[in-house]
Formats: structure tokens, C-alpha cells, sequence
């Protein structure tokens, strides 16, 4: 099963380091039945409860344990970026054809929770509408899976993709964890059913959901993982404050929230509740970026953007902001701890990282004087989340000022910064890049104009920046594939700077002492089943 | 409004100066002592009007430097009230941010309250179809809470300070109108009134000489009340993340995230702005209290 | 008296109306696309054919004024067709929220009623006391607090006094269970936002009952009542309490319909899933038909509180109902 693993990783050479700073020791202890999880989803509620559809982690905190999905990162070393295992397929396949014909065997022994037997048929339509999804129904990951060809179902318990292309990009995405597998027979009749609805074959059944309120689940005795899942049923609750959440885990209320929450909550916690409270901590592969309207004046001027990021301190701003925010590591484009990722050295030549930010601001006072935007005023947009958004804002904010930018913010909610982004309606926008399984060339390509990355919003073509990116992406020799991922980042943040990249995030998790089984991963979409999460009471 | 018409009330104000000029001291002297709490209220809005006014002068800090050498420290010499999570003054930002809440406080109240008065006394005037359709329009206004009218402004124009004025001022506007017009209507069959009319003076000029006047008590008490209502609505709005925006120091938005995130860590971050805008809507409670007790002639005579 | 209620409910309709087409019309003039901000909230692909369907949905497909007309007739049907961000029947998202928030309404004016009157009374009796200095700077400090800030002050209270009492911190739980299930865990939920709002509604009705108190207490027949030997207490109770509570009563029930705009920022404090968070959510998504429906709520609240009051007033007061 690992061997694919192994395989992936000798093509990518992306055996990653992943930086997780405390793990819980917990495997080594026998896990033991019963009980009831009490966890708290830092939303209102989710917008609907179809995984194909909706890209929130409130969907996938809410959904995931009463769904299967045919693989997944290991949940006992979600950690890793590489070591996809089996959910509903029986052995992880090796790939035929040259690498686009993949067989997956699906379990013979999963039932659904009305009682009827899952078949390949399920899977196999499932994957059709994530893939290529009729009309009138929308699918957010359609342009993850752009080399499968077709899904075939040859028989009863095989589920075949044929690809158009090798890609190594294939397995991460097939191990996206908002493929949930549906009931075909449901599906056909009512595609939209799973939006307000819930059947699936997962660790547990669902039992009641209150809207804003809670969502619950029992043990499923039929879940095809002998033994599992260890907890009686799971409660969670719908908690958009963060305060409020603080309080629940000090007050036993709830035990964890997985999305993550700030250092200070941690310490707080840490320091009223000792040893019943541990924390798992990871960096997390989603990074701070400002993307600028490059249609705005004078943001079409590259002296302008160059002085934006060449005013920020970012060595000396990170650790500091390590202790009020989300976020902790100095890093380029690539996710931090990857063999892609620039080195210390690499990076201090990129403007913005240089070790002497006097020097560094100096130069941008003269790139600003040089464009003729001394003394700029401008907007930033910016989502009205706390973590990190808000912190990095204000953050950002005044280190601009330090070299003569005057910078208001325009603060909105989810919806309408999106919409604002799309529509081009802003000049400076901080943003997340946000992604799941952690695959670096693929989660780069949101640099890229938006004819090639649709959610790329800096309104820019740039030919020059595709075919370095091309290249990169077709090198097969792990060495020199690095290489031309420096250049691309260096033309991405130095030469072009179309984007910069600000901070990337941390992810801290506290937890009651008595949640044992479930691990960190620097994603917070994926390992949320809670097959594996037992309590020790 | 043509500049004759603003003219107007100003002169009207001059022909009284010198008698309101000598009674000023006296009737202060009178107000102190017969209005102890109302002294003090008025003294806690002199002190936040001061640190509005003279914010540059009288922060120790700059109000948005981070200093990330002095993060969420306790109160001490060098930072007063102590520093929040970005080493920034607390001190220095409740003072810039009185500065906030007087822009904000001030315009609503003065804005509203303007528009309010010239509709309220031009309804209660002009009577009639204008009067009764208005009567309907703010009814209808009036029927909306105070927080939900904001809420929808600011959906549609967006945050920010400027959008918060306006946010709040709009719904002050009727509620304003109405009183106006209440206080208005009592004066508008008074005799002397019709003899205006009938030596033929203008609408403006009769509006401003016999009804503005008269309906001047109720209007600056309502004035006082709404100044503490908008501090208090931007605050809300604020804390809602749909209000004034970092890194401007508003009290309301130092009680936001960062302030609920260490009220136990660091409780200083949390209670001193909270203690700013309880104290300044405290202050001007009482001394609209004590205005209207000074002002309202039923409440004078006894 | 018929004639004047009728007179009253007529005088309704035009308030109704206008509000609706005020937030119609507001609801309109917020930027932006509500199918672009639903589909693009999770910063997922979807192309003009996903919007387009989403327009047929929620109804965006039709003329301004149809759509106008619809919402009125849904209007008297209590049918305000789909969330546009959740597909749900708005009537089914706010029945499932209105429990918490009229619980804590309803909580709120009773503690207020129980606080105000007495202490309202015995403020305008000892006139320029010291009771009274103490009754009035409570009441103004009540007004003047920021209810979301006391109540970040109270939560935080409760967790540090019981852990220093009993070592483990105490809460309140977070998740709502209705009054029948389970009484004690029910109010141990909504006692604590009741006391916040009802702080702020009892310092607004304590200076009304002062002030109202202290009107009639001037009135001639209580001179005439005290001239006569009655005891101070006949004449507190049966003269001047009963008529000073007329316009306490009318404060009462304006303040109840403004008690919503209140929650709105309470209920975000302490995590109540009521109409006031679910109003902040239709807002910032932009969901037109929950806002428009929840302020409608609002209005028609208000604007009954307003017509029992009038009608109650009417017949306490037969000066009004012959004016």
C-alpha cells in the first residue's frame, strides 16, 4: 500500500518534514469504547451539507464522520503528505498504462446506514458528479481532476479512472476529503438531496442537526473497520466566536476545536488547566498572501509592488506575531519544511526577506519615489476573520507606514470579499492560499494569471510566468525541478511581483487531555472521520 | 438651504449675545451648584472633549505603532493603561479614540438632529398633506430598531467611519423629526404666529423666529441623548466587525477580537476602552439630565 | 372604543407597507451579486450557468416589481420563499430561532419590571435622597454600559468565581435546549444574557416610573388624597402608581420591540443561535430574503407592541379613544 507512496515521492521527491511540533503519544496506549465527543466548528453553520459542492471546512467538520471516501491520507500519520491509504478501496493500486489507468478493488463489506450494500456503482457515480458533474449541478473541484478521462465500473467491486495524462497531481486530489461518496440511487433521483441531507456508509449515523446549533451523530455498528469507531457518538457544536470557544474548552463544555485556535488561547489554557489540556501544533499549509489589482494605479508600476513587499519586516515580525496569531513561519511560495521550499539563503535574496530591513526600506522609499508614488494612499481588502486575517492586516499596516504608505482597511464578510476579489473591486487585498493535501506544484499554480488559475484575482497576463511554470511542472529530475522552482518564485515575488507572500500559518490545536486518536496534519479539511478518536475517562 | 436662510439664526443669536453673555458665568455658577451630578457628567465630557481635541498632544504614543518589544503588558509607568497584543499604547488609543467617538458621536447627533429639526418643525409649520405623508415616513422609519436600520446602511455602504455616521445618522433623523414637531405644533396656532403670517413675513423667516426657538429645549436635550446613543451604536457596530476598521483607534473596536480573545489573560486590553465608552455616555447622560431639568420650563418651575 | 381600534389597525397598514418597500428597496441597493458572494464563498470555480441557476432559485430571474409583489403576498402568508444562502424556508430558519430570543425578551422584561418599578418608586418618594442619587447614577450607568461588553464582564466573572470556588470553571452550556426538556439547563442558558439586556431595559424603565411618578405626585388629587389623612402608602398604591404607570407601560412595550435590535449584539456574546446572530449572518451573506423577512419580523413586532399599548391606553384613558 505504501509502495505508491514511495513511488509518488521518487517522481516529486517530496518526502516532507512536515513541522510538527508536539504530537501526542497516544498510540502506544490501548484505545478504549464509549463515550461522547463534544467539539465546537468555528461557524455559523455550513451552507449546505454536499461535500461536492461546498469548499468550507464547516461542511467537512460537520459531514465527515458519517461518510467514507475511497482514499485519504493515513489518519494515524496525517502529518505526512504522501502516505495515502485505503478508506473504501481495498489495496492502494498500482497504476497500469503508464501511469493513467488506476483499478481501485472496493470493499465488499460496507454497508450503507439504511442497511443496503455499497457498490462500486456508488463510488464510481459519486466520482462522476465530483468529476464532471450533469448540468445544473455544481462540483467547486471540477479543475482538480482535468486529466481524468472517464470512471468506469468494469465489475461489481471495481471502480477503473482513466486519465488523459499521467499527473502526479492525480492521487492528492483523489484524496480530497470533500469527496464524499453518495448513494448513486439517491443521487440519480435527487442530485441535490445531499445538500440538506445526510446517508452516508461513514463511522457514524447521523442522528440530529439543529441549524447554528448542533450537529449529532451514534456509533454506526455496522461501520465496516471492525472495532471502530471507539466513541458512542459525537456532538458538535456551532460556535462562530472564538472567545465562546475558549471558554467551552475551559469549562469542559467541549473538549476540542480543530480548526485551530491562537497562541493566546493556547497559553491561557495551558496555564488555567495544566496537564488537562494538550496542544498538537503544525505548520499549516495555508499561507497569508496580498495580491495587488494590478488594473489600479499605480499597482501596474513594478517599483510599487517591489516596494510593498521590501517594506516588511518579516524576520522580525514573525516570531512576535508567533505569539498573537495563526501565524509563525517566514517562508516563499512553497509550504515550508517541503524539499521545494527555499532555504533561509534562497530566500534573503528575495526583496522583502533581506536581513537588513533598513537597507531594504530604503530601497523601497526609492523604488516609491522613483514610480512617483511617494506617500500612496490606499485600500486594503481584507475578510473579517480574527485569525490570522485581522492580526496580519494590522500588522501589515504598519509596516507600510514605515515607509511613507497611508493604508485604510475595508473589513468584510466571506461572501462579499470574494465577491470583491472576483469583481476586481479593490487595490491591495490580503488573502489565504489555502490547501489540503500539501503538493507544491500544484498549490503554486495559484501565482499564475487568472487565464490559467481562475481564482487568481491580480487582473495580469503574463505569458513569461506560464511557460516558466510549464517547464517547472514537466521537469522529471527532482534537482533540477527545484531549480526552476526558485526561478518561478523569484519571478513570482521578485522579478513580476505579482503577489507577495506575507506569513506563512500555524496551526495549534488545544484538546482536553482525555481526546486521545486524532492527530494534527497541516490541513485542517482532511482526518476529521473521527473513526480513530477514542476517550480516555 | 440658500445662505440667506443659514444667515439668519445666526443674527438672530447675535441680537441676543451681550444679555446671554453676561448671565453665562452667573447661570454656570447656578447650574454647578444646583446640578452636582450633572457637573460631573459634564466634567467627564470636558475631559473626553479635551482628549478628542488634543490627541496629539496628549498621547504618550503613537496610537497604531506596533512595538512588538512591549506586547499585552500590564499597567505601568511607561504605558499608563498597559499596551495590547501589538505592544500599542493603550492609553494613546483610547485618546485617539475619543477622538473617534467625539467625530462620530458629534455628527450623527448634529446631522441627524439638523435634518430632524427642519423636518420636524416644517411638518408641525406647513401641516397638512406634508405633514400627514411625513408622519407616515417616519412611522415607518421609526418601526425599525435603531442597531437593525444600521446594519442594512452599512450592508449597503460598506464599513468604515464615514459609513457608520451615516449608518447611525439615519435613524436619528425621525426620531429627532418627531419631537420636534410635537414641541413644534403646540406653537404653531399661538396668535403671534398668525400675526407673522398675516404681515406677510416669509415661511423661513417666521420658522426662524418663533417656532426654532421655541422648540430649542427639547431639541438640545434630544441632541445631548443622541451623542451618547451613537457612541454607543458604533461601538455595537464595532463589535459586530461591521463598524470602524484597524487601524483607527475606536473604542468599540479595541473591544473587539483582540479584547474578548485576552479578557482573561490580559484583562487591561479589555476593560479600559470598555471603561472609556461607559464613562463618556455616562457623562453625557447626566448632563443631558441635568440640561433637561434646567431647560424643560415644567420641570423649572417646580 | 371599536371604532378607534379600527381606526388604529387601519393606520397599520400604511406603516407595513412602507416598510416593506424600504427594505425592498435597501435590500436591493447592497452591491454586489447574492449568487456570486453564495457561489464564490468558498472560493470554488463555477461558471455563468451555475449563477444563472442560482438566480432561477431565489427568484432573481423575475422583474423587480414582481418580485416586490411576491414578497408582499408572502408577507400575509408568512411564506417568505428560500434562504438564498442555505435553500431552507426562511419561516422554518427563523421558527427555529425565534424560541431563545423571545425566552431572553421575555426574561428580560420581567427581571427590568422587577427591578424598575419598585426602585423607580421609591426614587421619585425620596426626591434629591441619597437613594435617589444612588437609584438614578445605576440606572444612567445601565444606559450607558455596552450591553456585549458587560456581558463579556459577566462570562468571564462566572468562569473565575467558580474556579476559585470549586477549582473547576463553570459556564454556561452553549447549546440551547427548550424549557420543556430540561427547565434547569434551559435557564441556566438564558439567564445570564436575560440580565444583560434586562440591566439596560430596567435603568430605561426605572427613570420613566421616576419620572412619571414624580409628575403625579404634583397632580392635584394627590394633594387632595394626602390632604384628606390618607396614609402615604394608600396613596402611593392606589393613586399615584396606578396613573404613573401608563406611560411606564408604553415605554414597556416599545422597549420589548427594540429588545430585538438589542440581542442582536447580545447574542453574539454568549453564543445564543437566536434571530439576532441569525439577522448579523443574513446581513453579512447577504441574504436577502432572511433580512427582509427578519426585519419585517421586527416592524410587525413593533408596530403591535405600539397598537396594544395605544389600544391599552384608550381604555385606561377615555380622553384618548373620544379625542
Amino acid at each position: 500500500m505504501r509502495t505508491t507512496g514511495v513511488l509518488w515521492a521518487a517522481g516529486l521527491g517530496m518526502l516532507l518534514a512536515v513541522g510538527v511540533a508536539s504530537v501526542v503519544s497516544a498510540a502506544a496506549a490501548t484505545p478504549k469504547r464509549g463515550g461522547t465527543l463534544t467539539y465546537t466548528i468555528p461557524a455559523d453553520a455550513p451552507a449546505s451539507f454536499d461535500g461536492h459542492r461546498e469548499t468550507s471546512f464547516a461542511t467537512v467538520h460537520s459531514i465527515a464522520p458519517f461518510y467514507s471516501v475511497l482514499i485519504r491520507i493515513n489518519p494515524d500519520n496525517p502529518s505526512s503528505t504522501t502516505d495515502f491509504v485505503c478508506d473504501l478501496c481495498t489495496e492502494m493500486p498500482k497504476p497500469t498504462d503508464d501511469g493513467r489507468t488506476w483499478a481501485f478493488k472496493i470493499r465488499p463489506d460496507v454497508k450503507w446506514h439504511d442497511g443496503s450494500l455499497l457498490t462500486a456503482d456508488d463510488v464510481a457515480t459519486s466520482w462522476r458528479y465530483v468529476v464532471n458533474p450533469p448540468e445544473g449541478i455544481s462540483s467547486a473541484r471540477e479543475s482538480f481532476y482535468l486529466m481524468v478521462d472517464r470512471i468506469e465500473v468494469p465489475d461489481r467491486q471495481t471502480v477503473t479512472f482513466r486519465l488523459k495524462f499521467a499527473s502526479n497531481a492525480f492521487l492528492p486530489a483523489l484524496a480530497d476529503p470533500f469527496a464524499v461518496i453518495y448513494k448513486k440511487a439517491i443521487l440519480e433521483k435527487d442530485p441535490r438531496w445531499y445538500e440538506k441531507n445526510i446517508m452516508g456508509s461513514g463511522p457514524f449515523r447521523f442522528t440530529s442537526y439543529e441549524v447554528g446549533q448542533s450537529i449529532k451523530g451514534v456509533r454506526n455498528p455496522d461501520y465496516y473497520r471492525k472495532g471502530q469507531p471507539y466513541l458512542d457518538g459525537f456532538i458538535a457544536l456551532y460556535a462562530p466566536k472564538q472567545a465562546v470557544r475558549v471558554d467551552a474548552i475551559r469549562a469542559d463544555r467541549a473538549a476540542v476545536e480543530f480548526r485551530g485556535l491562537p497562541p493566546s488561547a493556547r497559553d491561557q489554557l495551558v496555564k488555567e488547566l495544566g496537564d488537562k489540556v494538550t496542544v498538537q501544533s503544525s505548520d499549516w499549509n495555508c499561507g497569508s498572501v496580498v495580491t495587488v489589482n494590478h488594473r489600479r494605479k499605480p499597482f501596474d508600476d513594478v517599483r510599487v509592488r517591489r516596494a510593498l513587499t521590501l517594506a516588511v519586516d518579516r524576520w522580525r515580525g514573525a516570531p512576535s506575531l508567533a505569539k498573537i496569531a495563526n501565524v509563525r513561519t517566514v517562508g516563499g511560495i512553497v509550504f515550508p519544511g517541503s524539499p521545494m521550499a527555499a532555504t533561509r539563503e534562497e530566500l534573503e535574496k528575495l526583496p522583502g526577506y533581506w536581513p537588513d530591513i533598513d537597507k531594504s526600506r530604503a530601497e523601497a522609499k526609492r523604488l516609491l519615489r522613483e514610480a512617483g508614488a511617494e506617500g500612496l494612499s490606499f485600500e486594503m481588502l481584507n475578510r473579517n476573520v480574527d485569525q490570522p486575517y485581522k492580526f496580519v492586516g494590522t500588522w501589515l499596516i504598519d509596516e507600510w507606514s514605515k515607509v511613507g504608505l497611508r493604508v485604510t482597511q475595508r473589513v468584510v464578510p466571506t461572501g462579499p470579499w470574494f465577491e470583491a476579489m472576483r469583481s476586481g473591486n479593490f487595490e491591495v487585498v490580503l488573502q489565504a492560499n489555502c490547501h489540503g493535501v500539501v503538493n507544491p506544484l500544484t498549490d503554486v499554480g495559484n501565482y499564475l494569471p487568472h487565464t490559467v488559475y481562475t481564482e487568481n484575482y491580480g487582473q495580469f497576463e503574463d505569458q513569461q510566468e506560464i511557460d516558466l511554470y510549464d517547464e517547472m511542472v514537466r521537469e522529471t529530475d527532482v534537482a533540477r525541478q527545484r531549480g526552476l522552482m526558485r526561478r518561478y518564485e523569484t519571478y513570482v515575488l521578485d522579478t513580476a511581483a505579482h503577489t507577495m507572500h506575507a506569513l506563512w500559518w500555524h496551526r495549534i490545536v488545544p484538546q482536553r487531555s482525555y481526546v486521545k486518536g486524532w492527530k494534527i496534519s497541516p490541513s485542517h479539511y482532511i482526518n476529521q472521520d473521527l473513526a480513530n478518536v477514542w476517550l480516555d475517562k | 438651504m440658500s445662505p440667506s436662510d443659514t444667515t439668519l439664526p445666526i443674527s438672530a443669536i447675535d441680537d441676543d449675545a451681550p444679555e446671554t453673555r453676561r448671565s453665562i458665568l452667573e447661570r454656570s455658577l447656578l447650574f454647578c451648584r444646583r446640578q452636582p451630578l450633572g457637573t460631573f457628567g459634564l466634567a467627564l465630557c470636558i475631559v473626553m472633549l479635551i482628549a478628542g481635541l488634543g490627541a496629539e498632544w496628549l498621547a504618550p504614543y503613537s496610537p497604531t505603532a506596533n512595538d512588538f518589544s512591549a506586547m499585552t503588558e500590564p499597567p505601568s509607568w511607561a504605558h499608563l493603561l498597559g499596551t495590547d497584543q501589538f505592544g500599542r499604547d493603550l492609553l494613546s488609543r483610547i485618546i485617539y479614540g475619543a477622538r473617534t467617538a467625539l467625530i462620530v458621536g458629534f455628527s450623527c447627533a448634529i446631522v441627524g438632529g439638523f435634518v430632524g429639526l427642519v423636518l420636524g418643525v416644517g411638518s408641525a409649520y406647513f401641516g397638512g398633506r406634508i405633514d400627514a405623508w411625513l408622519q407616515r415616513v417616519f412611522d415607518v422609519l421609526m418601526a425599525f430598531p435603531l442597531i437593525i436600520m444600521a446594519l442594512a446602511v452599512v450592508a449597503i455602504f460598506g464599513t468604515g467611519v464615514q459609513n457608520v455616521i451615516v449608518a447611525i445618522t439615519v435613524p436619528l433623523v425621525p426620531r429627532c423629526a418627531r419631537v420636534v414637531r410635537s414641541s413644534a405644533l403646540s406653537i404653531r396656532e399661538v396668535p403671534y404666529v398668525d400675526a407673522a403670517r398675516a404681515c406677510g413675513f416669509g415661511h423661513v423667516r417666521i420658522i426662524m423666529r418663533h417656532m426654532v426657538p421655541n422648540v430649542m429645549a427639547p431639541f438640545l436635550i434630544l441632541i445631548t441623548a443622541f451623542v451618547g446613543q451613537a457612541i454607543l451604536a458604533e461601538a455595537s457596530l464595532s463589535y459586530l466587525g461591521l463598524g470602524v476598521q484597524e487601524p483607527v483607534a475606536a473604542w468599540g473596536l479595541m473591544l473587539q477580537g483582540g479584547a474578548e480573545e485576552y479578557a482573561s489573560t490580559a484583562p487591561w486590553i479589555a476593560v479600559f476602552p470598555g471603561l472609556a465608552i461607559a464613562l463618556t455616555v455616562f457623562g453625557i447622560s447626566l448632563y443631558g439630565d441635568a440640561l433637561r431639568d434646567v431647560l424643560d420650563p415644567k420641570m423649572r418651575d417646580r | 372604543m371599536y371604532r378607534y381600534i379600527i381606526n388604529r389597525l387601519v393606520l397599520v397598514i400604511p406603516t407595513l407597507v412602507g416598510a416593506a418597500a424600504l427594505v425592498f428597496a435597501l435590500m436591493r441597493l447592497i452591491p454586489g451579486d447574492i449568487c456570486v458572494v453564495r457561489l464564490a464563498s468558498g472560493g470554488g470555480t463555477f461558471n455563468a450557468h451555475a449563477v444563472a441557476v442560482c438566480h432561477a432559485e431565489v427568484g432573481l430571474d423575475q422583474s423587480v416589481p414582481v418580485q416586490f409583489v411576491n414578497f408582499v403576498i408572502g408577507l400575509f402568508r408568512f411564506d417568505f420563499g428560500p434562504s438564498m444562502w442555505s435553500g431552507k424556508p426562511v419561516s422554518e430558519e427563523i421558527l427555529a430561532r425565534l424560541p431563545i430570543s423571545l425566552e431572553v425578551a421575555l426574561l428580560a422584561t420581567v427581571i427590568a419590571v422587577l427591578i424598575a418599578i419598585p426602585l423607580g418608586t421609591i426614587s421619585a418618594l425620596k426626591q434629591n435622597s441619597w437613594t435617589d442619587v444612588v437609584v438614578r447614577t445605576v440606572a444612567i450607568a445601565g444606559i450607558a454600559t455596552p450591553s456585549f461588553w458587560l456581558g463579556i464582564l459577566v462570562i468571564l466573572a462566572i468562569l473565575d468565581i467558580t474556579q476559585a470556588i470549586s477549582g473547576t470553571p463553570w459556564m454556561p452550556p452553549i447549546d440551547y435546549v427548550s424549557l420543556w426538556d430540561d427547565p434547569i439547563r434551559n435557564l441556566s442558558i438564558v439567564i445570564c444574557p436575560a440580565v444583560t439586556v434586562g440591566y439596560r431595559y430596567s435603568a430605561v424603565t426605572m427613570r420613566m416610573t421616576r419620572s412619571a411618578m414624580l409628575e403625579v405626585l404634583r397632580e392635584d388629587y394627590i394633594r387632595t388624597a394626602r390632604a384628606k389623612g390618607l396614609i402615604e402608602k394608600l396613596v402611593v398604591n392606589r393613586h399615584a402608581l396606578k396613573n404613573a404607570l401608563l406611560p411606564v407601560v408604553t415605554l414597556i412595550g416599545i422597549e420589548f420591540a427594540f429588545l430585538i435590535g438589542g440581542l442582536v449584539v447580545t447574542e453574539q456574546v454568549f453564543n445564543l443561535n437566536g434571530i439576532g446572530r441569525l439577522f448579523v449572518l443574513a446581513v453579512q451573506n447577504q441574504d436577502y430574503t432572511l433580512t427582509q423577512a427578519l426585519v419585517m419580523l421586527t416592524v410587525v413586532v413593533f408596530v403591535l407592541c405600539n397598537l396594544i399599548v395605544d389600544v391599552l391606553y384608550a381604555w385606561l384613558d377615555p380622553r384618548i379613544r373620544y379625542a
